[in-house]
This record gives C-alpha cells, sequence and structure tokens, in this order.
C-alpha cells in the first residue's frame, strides 16, 4: 500500500462536545467525503432544519441512531493524507462510554479528547482521561473545541490547559505525551488550516499534528513475544517434512539463528528461518503476521508462546489484574470464565475482588461484583499457567479477556499488574 | 526498521485468517468473483503458505453474473488447486423459496440471502469469511470482525461481542455461526493498490472496455437479458467499466478510459463519488444495507 504508515487514534468526549462534527470535518477537509456522501448530508441537514452541514450523520450509520439522535456503538472511520492512513475508532461519549472507550482505546495508539471551550474540564473529561492512562496510550491530544463561541480567547485555552495539566500530574502521562490545540471544528479553525483568529496559538494544526507522530515512537519497546496461533504442515512432496509455527509477533524483534524458549514446556531451540509468505526474512519486526521454522523437532501446539532464552516472561497461575466489565452480566467472587490471553485459553476462577475503581482519579472502594462498565482489581486462580508480562511493560501480552462459560460473550478485559 | 517490506493491514488480515482455521471447524470463504474476495484469497494463501488454503470457497451465483466473472472464478480455481462449492439462486426460485422480482428494479441480490443461509445448513459452515469493508457503508462501519448471526443468519447491531485489542472470540453455541470479514479495516483505495503492489490477476470487467448500456436514474446499466429495460431506454455503446462486481442487475457502470492497474489507481483516487454510489441495491434507501444485514445478507 504504497508505505505510508498507518495511524490509529480513539475519540472521546461528552454529546454535545461536537465530536461528531470534528470528524467530519477531518474527512471534509482531506477529501475523503466523496460527492454523494456529502450531498446524502446535506439533504439530510435541510431536511432537519439545520442551517449548517450536520456532519454527525456521516458517521452516525444505523436507523436507531439516526432516530434518537445518538450514536450506539463504536464507528471505525477511515481517511488518508498523502502520507498517512488513519483509522478513527469514534466511541459514543454518553452512556456505556467506558465499555466503548475500553474497545476503542484497545486498538489505538492516540486520544483526541474533546472539551468544550464554554465548559471546560468536566467529570466527564476526567474518565476519558482516565480510560487513556489505564490502556497506557502513547499520546493523547486535548482539542478544546467551540473557541468560536468564546471568542477564540487566548484565557480560556490557559486556563483549562492548567485544569487539564492538574490531572495529567495525577497520570502516569509524562507532559510531552499531551498536546494542547484550540479548535473549531464547526468552522474549521486549526484542523487543517492554521487559524487567523488563534494568532497567540504558535503550535500545528490538528491535523499537522497528527501527520507529524511516528508509528515507530508511539509503539512500545519491549521483549519479543511470539504466541503460536496456528501449525503449518504442509504434507505435499514439496514440503514433506516442513512445520511452521504462524503467529504475530508483538514488543520485539527476533532474528534468525536466536536462542529461543518454547512455553510451556521450556524447551530450547534456535530459529532456523523466518518467512512472511515465500519471502525468507532475516529479522521480524513487531506486528508483523509470519511463520517461523526451528532448528530442532520440538512439540508445539497453538497456544504457546515462543520468546529469547533471554528474556523469560512470568509464568503464573495466580494472577492479579484490573478488569473491565463490558457485559451486562456482573462479574462475582467464585465464578468460572474461559480466559483468552492473546490465542491462549485457560480456565479462570475469581477468587478476590479487591476494590473498585472511581474513574475520576478520586480512589477505590471495596465492592462484592463488578457490574457493566465498572473497573475493579480481581484475583484469579487459573487452570494452568499463562505467560505474561505486566500490562505497564507490554500491552499485547498483558492483556487477556474472559468469555462466559454459558453465553460465550465476551464479558470482561483484563490488564495483567 | 523501516527496509523490511512489512504491511500492517495485510498482517492484520492474515491474523484473522489464521484465527478463523484454528478456532472453527468448518470454515468457508464466500466468494463473488470481486476484487475484495479475490484479495481475500491472496490474503488466505499468505496465511497458510506453503500448505494450502484449508477451506473451500463458496459461490452463490444468481444465474445473473457478467460471463467474465464466471470464467475468471473457475481459472483461479483450478490455478491454486482450490475446492469450489457453488449453489444457485435458480434452485431455491424452482424450490419456491423465492420469488423472483418482477419490473423495473427485478434483481436477484436479495434473493441470495436464502441461497446462502440454505447452503451454510446444508455443509453446517460455523464461520463464513466475507470481503466487506467497514469503509463501504454506513451500518457496516459498526461490524465486528468476528460478527455473530443466530439461527437465521440475523445480526443484532445492539447486541454485539466487544473486540479488544486484537483477541478473537469466536465461541458460539450450537446453530449460531460467525461471519469474518479480515479486510473489515481496509479502504477501496487500499485494496486496489495492495492488488497493483502484489500484481493480483482480476476480472476483464473491472478495466475500461466497449459494452452495450443504458442511461437510468443517473446511472449506467448493462444492456443484456436479465436486466429489465423499458422500450424507451435507448442502448448506446460506451467504454466503461466497473467499480464494484456483483450482479448484473444491481451493479452499475463508470464512464472510464482507464485500462491498466496503474490507471485504475489513480482513477480511484481521484475520485468524489463513492464505491457504492454504483451499486443499485443500496440506492432502494438509506438503509436499504442495514435491513439487509439484519435478514443475513453477507
Amino acid at each position: 500500500m504504497e508505505n505510508r504508515k498507518l495511524i490509529k487514534i480513539a475519540t472521546a468526549g461528552s454529546v454535545d462536545d461536537g465530536k461528531s462534527t470534528l470528524i467530519g470535518r477531518l474527512l471534509y477537509d482531506t477529501g475523503s467525503l466523496t460527492t454523494d456522501k456529502l450531498e446524502a448530508i446535506e439533504k439530510t441537514s435541510r431536511q432537519r432544519g439545520f442551517d449548517y452541514l450536520d456532519f454527525s450523520l456521516a458517521t452516525d450509520g444505523l436507523v436507531a441512531e439516526r432516530e434518537q439522535g445518538i450514536t450506539i456503538d463504536v464507528a471505525h472511520i477511515y481517511f488518508n493524507t498523502d502520507k498517512t492512513n488513519f483509522i478513527v475508532a469514534d466511541t459514543p461519549g454518553h452512556v456505556e462510554y467506558t465499555r466503548n472507550m475500553v474497545t476503542g482505546a484497545s486498538t489505538s495508539q492516540v486520544a483526541i479528547i474533546l472539551i468544550d471551550a464554554r465548559k471546560g474540564v468536566i467529570e466527564q473529561t476526567y474518565r476519558h482521561f482516565f480510560i487513556s492512562n489505564l490502556l497506557r496510550l502513547s499520546h493523547v491530544v486535548v482539542a478544546i473545541n467551540k473557541m468560536d463561541l468564546v471568542g477564540y480567547d487566548e484565557d480560556v485555552f490557559l486556563k483549562i490547559k492548567a485544569d487539564f495539566d492538574a490531572l495529567v500530574e495525577k497520570s502516569n502521562f509524562q507532559t510531552e505525551q499531551i498536546t494542547f490545540i484550540p479548535i473549531s471544528a464547526l468552522k474549521g479553525e486549526n484542523i487543517a488550516k492554521k487559524s487567523a483568529e488563534m494568532p497567540w496559538y504558535v503550535g500545528n494544526t490538528l491535523l499537522d499534528h497528527l501527520e507529524v507522530l511516528e508509528p515507530e515512537d508511539l509503539q512500545e519497546q519491549a521483549f519479543a513475544r511470539f504466541p503460536v496461533q496456528y501449525v503449518i504442515r504442509p504434507k505435499t512432496d514439496a514440503f514433506h517434512d516442513f512445520r511452521g509455527f504462524s503467529g504475530k509477533l508483538y514488543g520485539g524483534n527476533l532474528n534468525v539463528g536466536d536462542q529461543v524458549t518454547i512455553l510451556p514446556s521450556f524447551t530450547e531451540s534456535k530459529i532456523k528461518s523466518i518467512q512472511l509468505f515465500d519471502q525468507e526474512l532475516e529479522v521480524a519486526v513487531p506486528g508483523a503476521s509470519i511463520t517461523i521454522t526451528l532448528e530442532d523437532e520440538v512439540d508445539i501446539s497453538r497456544g504457546d508462546m515462543i520468546v529469547k532464552s533471554s528474556e523469560l516472561p512470568s509464568s503464573e497461575k495466580s494472577i492479579t489484574a484490573t478488569i473491565c466489565q463490558v457485559n451486562h452480566k456482573p462479574l462475582k467472587i467464585g465464578q468460572k470464565y474461559t480466559l483468552q490471553h492473546g490465542v491462549n485459553r485457560v480456565l479462570a476462577k475469581v477468587e478476590s475482588i479487591q476494590s473498585k475503581i472511581q474513574t475520576d482519579f478520586s480512589g477505590e472502594e471495596s465492592t462484592e461484583a463488578l457490574k457493566l462498565n465498572d473497573i475493579g482489581k480481581v484475583s484469579f486462580k487459573l487452570s494452568k499457567a499463562i505467560h505474561f508480562d505486566p500490562y505497564q511493560v507490554n500491552r499485547s501480552n498483558g492483556s487477556f479477556i474472559l468469555i462466559d462459560e454459558g453465553t460465550h460473550d465476551t464479558v470482561s478485559v483484563g490488564f495483567i499488574f | 526498521m523501516s527496509t523490511i517490506y512489512f504491511n500492517p493491514k495485510e498482517s492484520e488480515s492474515i491474523h484473522i485468517l489464521r484465527e478463523v482455521a484454528a478456532q472453527f471447524e468448518r470454515p468457508v470463504l464466500l466468494f463473488s468473483g470481486g476484487k475484495d474476495s479475490i484479495t481475500l484469497v491472496r490474503l488466505a494463501q499468505k496465511a497458510f503458505y506453503p500448505a494450502r488454503i484449508p477451506f473451500p470457497l463458496l459461490h452463490i451465483d444468481t444465474g445473473h453474473n457478467f460471463p467474465e466473472t464466471i470464467q475468471f472464478r473457475d481459472e483461479l480455481v483450478k490455478e491454486l488447486g482450490l475446492e469450489l462449492i457453488v449453489r444457485n439462486v435458480q434452485d431455491s426460485i424452482d424450490q419456491g423459496k423465492v420469488r423472483e422480482e418482477k419490473g423495473r428494479y427485478a434483481s436477484r441480490n436479495t434473493l441470495q440471502t436464502t441461497t446462502l443461509l440454505d447452503a451454510i445448513e446444508e455443509f453446517k459452515f460455523d464461520a463464513c469469511i466475507g470481503g466487506a469493508r467497514r469503509d463501504e457503508e454506513k451500518a457496516r462501519a459498526k461490524e465486528r470482525v468476528f460478527s455473530v448471526r443466530d439461527d437465521f443468519g440475523q445480526w443484532d447491531e445492539k447486541n454485539q461481542r466487544p473486540e479488544l485489542f486484537d483477541m478473537l472470540n469466536g465461541r458460539i453455541e450450537q446453530g449460531q455461526n460467525v461471519r469474518v470479514f479480515p479486510i473489515s479495516n481496509w479502504t477501496e483505495l487500499d485494496v486496489w493498490e495492495y492488488i497493483k503492489t502484489e500484481n493480483i490477476k482480476i476480472p476483464s470487467i473491472y478495466f475500461s472496455h466497449k459494452r452495450k448500456v443504458f442511461f437510468r436514474d443517473g446511472l449506467i446499466w448493462t444492456a443484456n437479458k436479465h436486466v429489465y429495460r423499458e422500450p424507451h431506454e435507448e442502448v448506446v455503446e460506451k467504454m466503461v467499466r466497473f467499480r464494484t462486481v456483483g450482479d448484473m442487475t444491481c451493479t452499475a457502470a463508470v464512464l472510464s478510459e482507464a485500462d491498466t492497474l496503474d490507471t485504475v489507481v489513480e482513477e480511484i483516487r481521484q475520485s468524489t463519488l463513492s464505491e457504492r454510489g454504483a451499486r443499485i441495491d443500496d440506492k432502494r434507501s438509506e438503509a436499504a444495507m442495514e435491513k439487509r444485514k439484519k435478514v443475513g445478507y453477507f
């Protein structure tokens, strides 16, 4: 795809912060809204008696959403510039925002948090920032919107920035990971073009800022983890003895010749080859779906993990994690689930719920159960050891989901301590 | 790092296809002969190389396909040594399960759903891999990668499983099945650029050619015995190509001189009309796709 870099963004904001308008504006300003889509927006906006284009119509697609003027679910929106492909996970700001934002943020590197300049930092802002912090996003853009409604006043911008900086101090973020931009999504100020109304702002426009982000800089530096997804055995004449272990690589590089350990057997071997389709690679980088062959005949099946022998992860049958409940069925002590860690599944039993965590940085309280959208600290006992890193160190090898044994639904997501 | 060839969207799709092969007993790839399902075949080849693709292709043939598409399908299957299952909408009509539409906008497009659901039941497929993309249409923007359908093939948009990180949960009950969309996150341009980079063969009707057509509702329709035409709708010969390839009765052509992959990609890049703007089936109403999805469409 012509070497365009890929940046994944989650957007968060309250109902009237103008989030849909911002996304519509980004689509419009990058020429990603086609004529027929734009005409549909113009037509519906007119029918509803608006004297502006309601860009939320570009993203709220389901009948129920249009009827009620709300966003039901995470929507994925795509646009690109000459240099960059963007994927936006647009998460609704109202009820059930925790589940939706956690879901959207889990596949994103960057969060855009919208603040209404007239309202400043509100409770919802705390919650959106809390989730960005919990999910360890690499970068947060605080877009202070509706500057046109406060006379493009720098003091308003500075006051909100100061309030937000107080939040940053309570988080794990470094100040250089946070960027503040004053915008008007409705008028297109500081979105793609620099605002003449706000000469006091010397930073990048939102789009320029998103474009200078580099995926390599947003990616965490961690140890290489290779969970085996599928064993490839062609059993054809040309590849009679071929046994390849395929999967996606996380965290760090793997090289041909690396001394590796296979978990859970703790058998050792050496990487003989790394393949991407019919290409032989010397080195594989994180994010690549590859196939590995080993020097020795080792018994390996799906769910096993290949790591460098000098970089072993933790192997434990008891774990403690921050849990976010994403299903109506509450999580309770004693309950059993299937725990899916990457592609590996084990049985898990809830040993204790240590606390429910307030999502506004105000602390923790004790609880008997975690309900939908609750976040809490939970300890589990597992049927077999899993091989993990703390979520703080490696996002993909430090997270898991819980699957309900009865309904098979995904009911929780966990971040291991 | 940048010297190593690595395409993040391709890698994600390969990851999804391997999850399908690992988590399901009887997966199938829904093949239409269009560019998206052709791209899926290439991705599946890459995912399981040097082994063969470990699932068959299923084509729901409306009987109103472009002959170029059918010819292409048969050549591809032969070249890659794939297993192809074809089920015909005509059979569903003959069995009295569905009734042929009549009149100006008659199409077998919606009738396909019944034939598809019957095929799923006949072969007990538990995962159907499709080439739908979220950027195609608003209702698809909210679709999951693993989308659970009930016994009736229905989509319940308000009750979808959240998908976190790249962990896919394919657990289902007896009678349910999963629709899988490995290229969910690709745009139309991504697909075309990939076809160009990978030098993937596609049916000739994607390139500019001379065709007998007629104009209706601002769209260019193929003049053919399967497509209903009023006596006053005059047939003319134009240089056209197709941007999406489906049933002849629901796919409109675009005027184009683009006859190479380079010029097609450039045309898509410059285009101000969306891909589904040339889909007659979506023009029926603003929520046309959502309605079809709810009853088990692709």
